[in-house]
């Protein structure tokens, strides 16, 4: 595990790389003109208000979402409809959900297992080394044998990181990961996301979580009516905004 | 700061309660409901005596000829059923005109069959190898005893291949893991020369133009053998159901090979002809009709409109139609040199329409899939038919085991409609049986024991759904 903070990923090489990224649905103009660079083991977080476009722009990066204009290259795979090339981004870049989507019909150590074995073709017995070495990563080894819905919200998102990290990942992206959790689970959650920022891990993170932006990210990214405003590291972002938007969007969250 | 406990939690009030609260409570709680209970009772006393009169108390079970019943009939007064027509014709309501002498055959596949199909069906029962050998020990030994040594030979190898295939991809493991050129090469060099090999000794050794069928098998084996990983000894009998089964079953009730006499399927009918339709429909049209509804929410516009196209066109016909098109008018567009057998070509007009029903069931589960499940998956790099078989349809079935039960039961009943293009299932067989001379009258009969036949495994497959759904939808939201 190496120690890093956000000053020294700038001599780190560049994992994703966004160029003049343009999207449409329809006639909506989602995203306009993103540019992005993410060295590897940096940690972005991207904030702003609903319908700013910060989901869509982290679901381009893994082809969840197509564009029209504009370059992605992730961990030097451009990103295009070759069905291959997206397989390969997939493989490399693991994604949270709000609603964690674990598999219903399995028990979550087969949630763990299957991708391993199927996608990366592991055997079975590496496979579920592995998937017990990731959930006593995130504490949650005893619920091995229990279906997802037996469990609780804080606890299946833990085991939904668990998942992402048995396909060995080189950057994850959260989509608001603790929005459909109470606030007591938020907490378990977050420390889960924090020891995996300590550990390294390139993270794109969709949250509300300021406190959690604040204290592991090395940028905060503003993203509003899809474009990103600001770009800053975490003391300036809170202390010194750039736009009266950023100040408007931190005003609203920090009254309430 | 005090100290804060939950509380106990207390049984609830709502305790077991003796027969007669049950009945106070559920039948005679007001004076509607007390008058609908009686009406209900009374209807029953009109309905429930009589039949039991005519079926059990005056009937006539034992005998060998119509003379018997008319005898015992006139002597007591009263008429009953005579259930001795049932049992001198149960051969034919079985069995339908396939000859007396080989009529061991269709007991032999049947057998087969219970002893590959019940292993996967109650697999929570079997679901240990040694129960599952238990089993099989159990069914070689009613084999050979009823049938000899050569049929035990073969269901030896039926029944304990799976586990000998389990053993081989656990040892192979290493062959399927790998993806490169060579190993790939290997794989399909083998799988070229043993298909081949196949090939020739089904041509010497069954006849000129059986070999594709053995071979296709042969090939369908060892590809799931090299190139899929981890499939488990209930999967491996799946695989063989679908591969060895039919083309031993072919064989076996056709005949025609080795020292088997030739049965053409027009001796087919009866019971065994309604088993043989019912269950190779619902073995074809299942995974047709899944393909189709993945068609249907295919992105690409041709396999769309192609199943779009063949969904609506099936489903809007009535399937005796469809039997009448596959007997009647289908050879009208072949040329004259070329022949399918009547009983095939129902066979596939029966799975193509119910194919048609079953995908819209399995499109509405489809639609039922959130649209995170696919997301996840492919945020996992799962390769669509990947994604479709592991994650997605076996969710998707779940959901729709109600839908696809009401499709097999209306499959298994609608195989009385081949009578309509002269093939006699155990309706047809019945009818037939009351026309005869000698056993004019006895309808009743016919018709009570053909519906019992019916309702019993209607009832089986209706009850394995019910069951199949409470385990499996357990585990789902």
């Amino acid at each position: 595990m190496s120690e890093m903070t956000g000053n020294n990923s700038a001599s780190k090489e560049t994992i994703i790389e966004i160029s003049d990224l343009n999207k449409w649905y329809d006639d909506f103009h989602v995203l306009k003109n993103i540019n992005l660079k993410v060295a590897e083991g940096e940690k972005l977080v991207i904030c702003g208000p609903s319908g700013s476009g910060k989901s869509t722009l982290i679901r381009c990066i893994n082809r969840l979402e197509t564009h029209q204009q504009g370059k992605i290259v992730v961990n030097g795979i451009e990103l295009t409809n070759d069905v291959k090339r997206i397989d390969q981004v997939r493989r490399d870049v693991g994604m949270l959900f709000q609603n964690f989507n674990l598999f219903p019909h399995m028990t979550v150590l087969e949630n763990l297992t299957v991708s391993p074995v199927w996608i990366l073709k592991k055997p079975m017995a590496e496979a579920r080394e592995l998937a017990f070495h990731y959930l006593e990563r995130v504490k949650i080894p005893h619920l091995a044998d229990k279906y997802p819905n037996q469990c609780s919200g804080g606890q299946q998102q833990r085991i939904a990181i668990a998942r992402c990290l048995c396909m060995n990942p080189k950057v994850m992206l959260f989509d608001e990961p603790t929005s459909a959790l109470d606030p007591e689970m938020i907490k378990e959650v977050l420390d889960v996301m924090t020891d995996l920022a300590e550990s390294g891990m390139t993270m794109l993170c969709v949250t509300h979580e300021m406190g959690f932006a604040r204290t592991v990210s090395d940028r905060i990214v503003f993203m509003d009516a899809g474009e990103i405003v600001e770009v800053n590291e975490p003391e300036e972002f809170f202390n010194n905004p750039q736009y009266d938007r950023t100040v408007a969007f931190l005003s609203q969250i920090i009254s309430h | 700061m005090k100290n804060w406990q939950s509380s106990p939690s207390l049984p609830s009030p709502e305790q077991q309660q003796g027969l007669i609260k049950w009945c106070r409570m559920n039948l005679f709680s007001s004076v509607v409901n007390t008058l609908l209970t009686l009406t209900g009772l009374l209807i029953l006393w009109w309905l429930i005596p009589p039949f039991f009169q005519w079926a059990v108390v005056n009937s006539c079970w034992t005998g060998d000829s119509r003379e018997v019943c008319d005898a015992a009939f006139a002597a007591s007064g009263k008429t009953g059923a005579c259930w001795v027509f049932i049992k001198v014709r149960l051969g034919m309501f079985m069995y339908g005109f396939y000859p007396e002498v080989e009529r061991w055959r269709i007991n032999f596949v049947l057998l087969v069959l219970a002893l590959g199909l019940l292993p996967v069906l109650a697999y929570g029962i079997f679901s240990k190898n040694l129960r599952q050998a238990i089993f099989g020990v159990f069914g070689l030994l009613t084999v050979f005893y009823f049938f000899g040594i050569i049929p035990a030979i073969f269901t030896a190898a039926f029944f304990f291949l799976p586990f000998l295939l389990d053993f081989l991809s656990a040892r192979l493991a290493w062959l399927a893991v790998s993806l490169d050129l060579w190993h790939t090469l290997i794989k399909l060099c083998l799988m070229l020369l043993v298909g081949a090999l196949t090939f020739f000794l089904a041509v010497t050794f069954i006849g000129e133009g059986h070999g594709w069928a053995s071979t296709l098998a042969t090939v369908v084996l060892l590809l799931v053998l090299f190139f899929v990983r981890n499939v488990t000894v209930f999967a491996w009998r799946w695989i063989l159901l679908f591969t060895i089964f039919p083309l031993f079953a072919f064989y076996m009730l056709v005949g025609n090979v080795f020292s088997l006499a030739h049965v053409e399927t027009h001796y087919w009918g009866g019971f065994f002809l309604t088993l043989v339709v019912a269950s190779s429909g619902m073995a074809t049209a299942l995974p047709i009709g899944i393909l189709m509804a993945l068609g249907r929410r295919s992105e690409l516009p041709v396999i769309k409109v192609v199943c779009v196209v063949f969904i609506e066109i099936a489903r809007s016909v009535p399937l005796v139609s469809v039997l009448f098109m596959a007997s009647v008018m289908f050879p009208l567009f072949l040329p004259e040199s070329v022949t399918f057998n009547k009983l095939l070509r129902a066979l596939v007009g029966i799975a193509f329409f119910y194919a048609a029903y079953m995908a819209e069931v399995v499109r509405g589960g489809l639609q039922a899939i959130p649209k995170g499940q696919y997301e996840a998956a492919k945020a996992l790099g799962w390769p669509y038919w990947r994604m479709m078989a592991v994650v997605i349809l076996p969710q998707t079935l779940r959901l729709v085991i109600p839908g696809l039960a009401i499709n097999f039961l209306s499959l298994l009943k609608d195989t009385t409609l081949v009578a309509v293009i002269g093939l006699l299932d155990l309706l047809g067989i019945a009818k037939a049986s009351m026309a005869d001379a000698e056993w004019l009258g006895f309808t009743k009969e016919a018709y009570v024991f053909a519906g019992i036949v019916f309702w019993v495994f209607c009832f089986a497959i209706s009850r394995y759904s019910v069951r199949l759904e409470k385990k499996l939808h357990t585990s789902l939201h």
